[in-house]
Formats: structure tokens, sequence, C-alpha cells
């Protein structure tokens, strides 16, 4: 059999890619519930027209990405037991609590109240109402919270033991599980990037829409609320990003070591900025490195020593035995460098964004403008010619990937940098996947699911491009007069539904 | 009664669940071809379980979790035996999501018609399948002494297991007839009265047969308890439908679907996947099962939020009581 299609890969393949493809939607999720929550929240209070507004307008575009995050979430819940059974069966013991809970706890949650909520409008009192959107949220977050447990159980194994006689690995503390260093790290690094894509989603829809001059104090509160959203996602993400490091060099120095393609250990440790590695020779032909820094990104320190791959190898050799303990190479390296780039430029541009924008206090008083105006944007006194003014939207507007990018890397990098292992010291990935199921099965599977994935892809992208384009809806009198009655006011018993599939 | 009993009951729970729950929604999607005369009645169906269809769907992800982490070898052997069937299963479960939620986002008449024929398609098959997969659960398949799956695909299509997912499929269907003259009004509500008589006297043949069939090969005293009590719940269900009673008749077509699932954990237990070669290899409650530990946490996650759960979806449908007619939907806005 060739290599290439040997059962192993074909499953490797579909997890990736269906995986990476399910988080374009996660991040979104997670972050487009709880800023629609925070705009409906705006509207119950103040009764200002344009948060309901809004809150329609990003509810609609959360909804349209929820659907494609949902369905795609099922393939997760089922593959593992597919294509990876003997992984399964190592495991479940340890890594199937988690997910257990995960459904039993924050989908059944997520998924009720959603339904409360899009169909809700005209069946609930307002608070409650608003009360679904804040549930679904919750449920949300909750959900991440536990699959990256059982994530980070993966990359970091503790509270477990093995059974020999069951040949299997078992709990022993999940509490353990829930609360380790790797787990809470890796819940602060996901959900602060999940923000940092949401906002950057925000800004990017709502720049769109005031390069034209639509919709504007709608998208002038968007755009607002975006940038700081970008801001502080995107500084916890780099602070995040920088404990999590640390706590991998930790528990994974070579998922580090090739993150900088530093072959050889060295003290202090730079950290390169471009290399190009000949991998089996096990050196770089080409680097351009910052001397000191990455000795600091491992240890705060600039002249600490950080093993190289070749060092872990060896050492892994001796722990584990003969063979060979390293991922590939350049992928780990780019995927580490994708990851950075894209997320940090993004964060930039809401930084550069939030003072561009900045509110009245730091504005000179002939910049200000009413809440039906474009906001200037002012870099020190003077706004910015018209020119530059359109480039910034145009960036902000086209750099709305940049964080899903970033993500997508995240994940490569993290997964393809603790191979050969699926559990890290413990499993490995060939020992992981179904014995049972053969290549022209999973060849089946792979290419029916990367397919629907695709054209699902474009129906999508084109959907949320349709109601993106048409902007924030008028609202009626239905929407400004909610029910005070669950289930509605009996005297409206013959009118339309809100909303209706 | 063990930790891993309580978990095989605790499976079978979620599994009732799914197939009470989603067992509806499964028929209103069957019946957008079978009763709808045209787009608005098709919308009206579609909508009597717009807001709870996900909410359904999460019975079966907790079946699986559950699964995954209660019984691991269970998990395991099943999906990756079972691969192509349950590939096709996940294949309708992402299209039906997929088209609840987009069908009405465009006004082009080719688009909506496209989705409406998925949703068609998306609740039969798997509606059918599932029956068939516990059909040959319950049956025993071709299980190694490694617990794998070394049958066929087509083994898995022999006759008793059809039949069973034929019994699953017109249940289903009857159930969501039933669900649908429960929560419509005017003619379609009519309509979905008479077309359940016909479904349910289908149903009830089909029933007899499979469930007679199981009772014969592998039933024992309490399965013939569950036996009765399906046929008479469905016979019930059936006469209570003819007298205008729709709650009597959703209720009694739920008990249906519940002493149908009962009487198949029945005759498993205590195996949960039998071995049709040697009955040394059979999948059971005892070798396919996690630690004591792990159940004891999970029983103490699952007693918490399962009765949870059940209020606060009890709440939705309480919410979206009132029944659903034409003139309540209003023509989309794009």
């Amino acid at each position: 059999m060739e290599l290439a299609l040997a059962p192993e890969t074909i499953a490797r393949w579909q997890f990736g890619i269906t995986t990476v493809y399910h988080f374009l939607f996660v991040p979104l999720t997670i972050s487009l519930a709880a800023l629609t929550a925070g705009l409906q929240t705006a509207w119950v209070r103040t009764e200002k027209e344009k948060y309901l507004r809004a809150t329609k307008f990003w509810g609609k575009l959360f909804l349209i990405n929820i659907a494609m995050g949902v369905v795609t979430g099922i393939v997760q819940e089922f593959q593992f037991g597919m294509n990876w059974s003997d992984y399964s069966r190592f495991v479940g013991d340890v890594f199937g609590a988690p997910l257990a809970f995960e459904a039993l706890i924050a989908f059944f949650f997520e998924s009720t109240f959603i339904g409360l909520w899009i169909f809700g409008w005209d069946k609930l009192p307002k608070k409650i109402h608003l009360a679904c959107i804040w549930m679904v949220s919750i449920g949300t977050l909750l959900s991440a919270y536990f699959i990256l447990a059982a994530n980070s159980w993966m990359q970091h194994p503790v509270g477990y033991r093995i059974n020999e006689q069951k040949g299997r690995a078992e709990l022993t503390d999940f509490w353990l599980v829930l609360t380790q260093n790797t787990a809470l790290n890796q819940v602060f690094h996901s959900f602060s990037a999940a923000f940092l894509t949401g906002g950057a989603f925000m800004v990017g829809i709502a720049a769109f829409h005031l390069m034209r001059k639509k919709h504007i104090p709608v998208m002038r509160t968007s755009l607002r609320l975006g940038l700081v959203t970008m801001a502080v996602g995107g500084l916890l993400t780099a602070i995040s990003g920088d404990t999590l490091g640390k706590v991998m060099y930790e528990q994974q120095p070579m998922k580090m070591a090739a993150a900088e393609a530093l072959w050889d250990g060295e003290e202090p440790a730079p950290f390169s900025v471009f290399a190009y590695g000949d991998v089996d020779k096990g050196h770089n032909t080409v680097a351009l490195e910052i001397p000191g820094l990455l000795s600091f990104l491992a240890h705060s320190d600039f002249d600490s020593y950080v093993p190289g791959i070749n060092d872990t190898n060896k050492a892994e050799q001796e722990k584990f035995g003969p063979g060979d303990y390293k991922p590939i190479v350049p992928v780990a390296y780019w995927g580490f460098r994708w990851m950075i780039g894209f997320g940090m430029a993004s964060f930039s541009l809401g930084l550069l964004g939030l003072w561009l924008t900045r509110k009245r206090f730091l504005l000179p008083a002939v910049q200000r403008t009413g809440e039906d105006e474009v906001p200037h944007l002012v870099l020190f006194k003077k706004p910015l010619g018209s020119r530059l003014t359109r480039l910034y939207w145009l960036l902000a507007v086209w750099t709305m990937a940049f964080p899903l990018i970033a993500n997508g890397w995240g994940w490569i990098f993290t997964e393809m940098g603790r191979q050969p292992w699926v559990v890290y010291g413990v499993m490995q990935t060939r020992d992981a996947v179904s014995p049972g199921v053969s290549q022209t099965e999973m060849i089946i599977s792979l290419t029916v699911l990367t397919t629907i994935y695709a054209i699902l892809a474009v129906v999508e992208v084109k959907l949320l491009a349709k109601y993106i384009k048409a902007g924030p809806p008028e609202l009626t009198e239905a929407d400004l007069n909610p029910p005070t009655k669950i289930g509605g006011d009996p005297r409206d018993a013959d009118k339309p539904m809100a909303f209706s599939y | 009664m063990e930790l891993h009993d309580v978990w095989f009951v605790l499976i079978a729970v979620l599994w009732t669940g799914y197939f009470f729950l989603e067992g509806f929604d499964f028929g209103i999607g069957v019946l957008t071809k079978l009763l709808a005369r045209d787009r608005t009645e098709k919308r009206v169906l579609i909508n009597t379980i717009g807001p709870v269809w996900d909410g359904n769907e999460v019975w079966l992800l907790s079946a699986g979790g559950a699964t995954f982490a209660a019984f691991p070898e269970w998990y395991a052997t099943l999906f990756s035996g079972f691969y192509l069937p349950l590939l096709l299963i996940l294949v309708c479960l992402i299209l039906r999501g997929v088209a609840f939620e987009y069908r009405a986002k465009r006004p082009e008449e080719q688009w909506q018609r496209n989705w409406e024929n998925a949703i068609f398609w998306t609740s039969l098959l798997p509606a059918f399948l599932w029956g068939v997969a516990f059909g040959n659960i319950v049956r025993g398949v071709k299980i190694d002494r490694n617990f794998e799956y070394v049958g066929s695909l087509g083994d898995l299509l022999n006759p008793y297991a059809v039949l069973g997912g034929l019994v699953t499929l017109t249940l289903f269907t009857f159930h969501g007839a039933v669900f649908a003259a429960l929560k419509t009004l005017g003619d379609i509500r009519e309509r979905a009265r008479k077309l359940a008589l016909r479904l349910g006297v289908v149903t009830a043949g089909l029933a007899l047969v499979f469930l007679l069939w199981t009772q014969v090969e592998n039933g024992d005293g309490k399965s013939l308890v569950a036996l009765v009590v399906a046929v008479a719940a469905l016979v019930a269900a059936i006469a209570a439908n003819q007298a205008g009673r729709e709650g009597w008749a959703f209720g009694l077509s739920g008990l249906t679907i519940i002493a149908a699932v009962a009487m198949l954990f029945l005759t498993l237990f205590p195996n949960v996947m039998p071995s049709s070669l040697n009955d040394e290899w059979s999948l059971t409650v005892t070798n396919a099962s996690s630690s004591p530990y792990t159940l004891k946490i999970m029983t103490w996650c699952a007693v918490i939020a399962t009765p949870v759960v059940m209020l606060y979806q009890g709440w939705t449908y309480w919410v979206f009581r009132k029944r659903i007619g034409t003139q309540h939907i209003a023509d989309a806005v794009h």
C-alpha cells in the first residue's frame, strides 16, 4: 500500500480538514453570541433603536454562522469512533468524560436556548428573550471549555493511570483534567482569539458600510464595539499565547523547538524571523535571527538554555525507545509564524482603528462628529485624507479573515507539532487509527465530507455576503412592542409569526 | 445494580429521548412531501418543529458522547463497524440542519425547492437507517475476538434489520403525523389525522412482525411485557387519533417508541453488542464499560443534568404551545 494513502494518513487528513473547517465557525459563534447579547442588553436598557437594529443584523449573521458550526460539530462527535477506534478504546475512559459533559451540559443549553431566541421575539417578554441569548453565549463558552480540556489532556496527559490488564488509560482525577495549567492556558488563549476574530469580523463589515456611508448610526456603534473587542481580545491573545508558549516549553519541548526550527540547543537562544532548513541533515541553511529572544519566550530571561530538535529527539529516544520523534518541522515552523503573524497584524489594525476613531475627550473639537455621521479618522490633529481613510476602511474589510487564518494555523501547529504522538508520551498516532476500517471506506468518507464542506462553504459565504450587503433591517411595530406574556399575547392569535423558517 | 448497569439504562434513556423527540422531527420532514399541498403548508409543518429540532438532536450527541465515556469499546466497535451507514447518517444530519436554517433565506424558487428536497430525504434516510442499525445491534453482528467488526456492508442489510428500518421509518412518520395534528390548525390538521390513521395501520403491521421476531429470537418475560405495552400503546394511539384526542394520541405514539426501544435494550442486556461469531466475543456491560471512577463522575453529571435539560426543554414546548396555521406564515422578507 502506498504510504501516502495509508489509512492513518487519510484519517489524519480527514481530521485535519474537518476540524480546521469546524473551527472557522467556532470562534465566530463564541464571540458573536456574546457581542449580540451585549447589543441586545444595550437595547433593553436604553431602548435606543440603533441597538435593536444592530442586534437583529449581527444576530442574523451569527445564526447563519452557528448553523454551520452545529452541523460540522456532529462529525467531530462521531469521527473518533469511526476513524480512530483504537484511540477511542484506549482513552475513552478519560477522554470521553469531558465530551459527554460537553453534550449533556453545554450542547443542550446552546441548542435549546438558540431555538427560543430565534423564534421567541413575539413569544417572550423582552428580558426573558434577552436572557436566552446570554444562555446561548454561556453554552458556547462551556462547550469550548470542555473540548479544550479534552484536547489539553492529549497535549499533556494528567490525572490518569495505565491499566495494563485492560490495556487502556483510566481516569483517576477528573478535576485535574479540567483545571491543569495546559487546559486553563488553552482556554484563555482560545477564548481571547475568538473575541479577536469576532471583533475583526464586526469591524470589517462596519467599515464596509461606513466606506459607502450607509447605515451609519448602527455601523458606527458596531465599529467601536468591534474595535474595542479586537484590541482587548488581541492583547489577551498575545499575553495568553506567551504563557501558553512557556507551558509548552516545559511540557512539549519538541513542539517548541520545531516551532523555531532550532535544531541544536543554544544558550542564549535566538528567535528565528526567517529560516530555510535542510530537514534531512537537521540544520538550517538560511536563518535570520533575533539574539536571546527565544530564551525570553521560553523562560522569561534573555540568556537561558533552550534545547533543540536534535537534543530533544535524542532525549525522547532514550525515554521511549528507538524511533523518530520529530514532527514535520517546516509545518510547525511556518504554522507558528502564520498564527502569530496574522493574529498580531489584525490586533495592530484594531489598535490603530481604536486610536483613529477615539472618543471626544482625546479628539480636537472640530473633528467630532454626530451619531449619524461617519467618524473622522484622526491620526494627530488633522483627519486623514479621503485616500488614507478609504485605505483604512479597505484594510479593515480585507483583514476580516486574518484571525480566521491565524486560528486555523494555530490548531495545525499545535496538533502537528505534537506528532508522532496523539496523546503526548502515551500513544502514537499510528496506533490510534481504526484497524477494521478499509482504505476504500476512509477515502469515501474523506471525499464525501470534503466535497460537502466545500459546497457548503460557497453557500454560506454567499449567504453571508447577501445579508451583509442588505444591512440592518428596518424595525416593525411588532419589534418595538414585544409581548408581555410568555407565549405571546392572546389578542395576536392570528398574527403571522415574527420569524418563521 | 452496579454502575455499568446504571449506565446501560442511561444510554437507553438517551436513545429513547432521541427517538421520541427527533422521531417526530423526522416524521415532519417526511410529511413535507406526503401531507403538505403547497409551500405554505410545508412551512407550517417545518415551523411546528422550528424552535425545537436542534435541541432534540442533541439527545443523539449525548447518546454518542455518553457511550464514548461510559462504554468506550461499544462506541469504538459500533462507530468503526457501521462506518458507511453512519457516514450517510452524518451527511444527512449536516444537510438537514443547514436546510432548516437556510431554506427561507433566499427567495429563488430553485434554492427553496432544493432545500425542501433535502429536508425530505435527510429526514427519511436517518429514520430508516437508525432502525437498521438497532436491528443489527440486537441481532448480533460479526465481531471478532478483538472486538472488531469483521462483517461487510451487505451483512448489515439483512431482512431482520431492514424490517427494523421500515418500522422506525413508519413509526416516526406516524408519530410525526400525530404531532402535526396536535400542532397545526385548519385543513392540514384534518388531513394529518386522516393520514395518521393509514400510517398507523401500516406501522402496526410492520412493528408487530418485527417485535414478535425479536421476542422469538432473543426475548424473555420482561421484553414480552414491553412488547405488549408497545403494541397496545400503538393501537390506543390510533384509536385516540380517530377520536380526535390529539394530545392523547401523541402521548401514546410516544409511549410506543419508549416501549419499543425499551424492548430492544431489554433483549440486549447484559450484552451491548453481541457477536454472531462467538458468544465469548460479545461486548457486554462489563467488558465494554469504563472504570468505576469514570462511571461515578458521569453518573453525577447525568443524574443532575438530565432532569434539568428535560425541565428547560419542556418549558420550550410550553412557550411554543400555540398551534400554527397558514395564517401564521408571513411571506419571507429578503
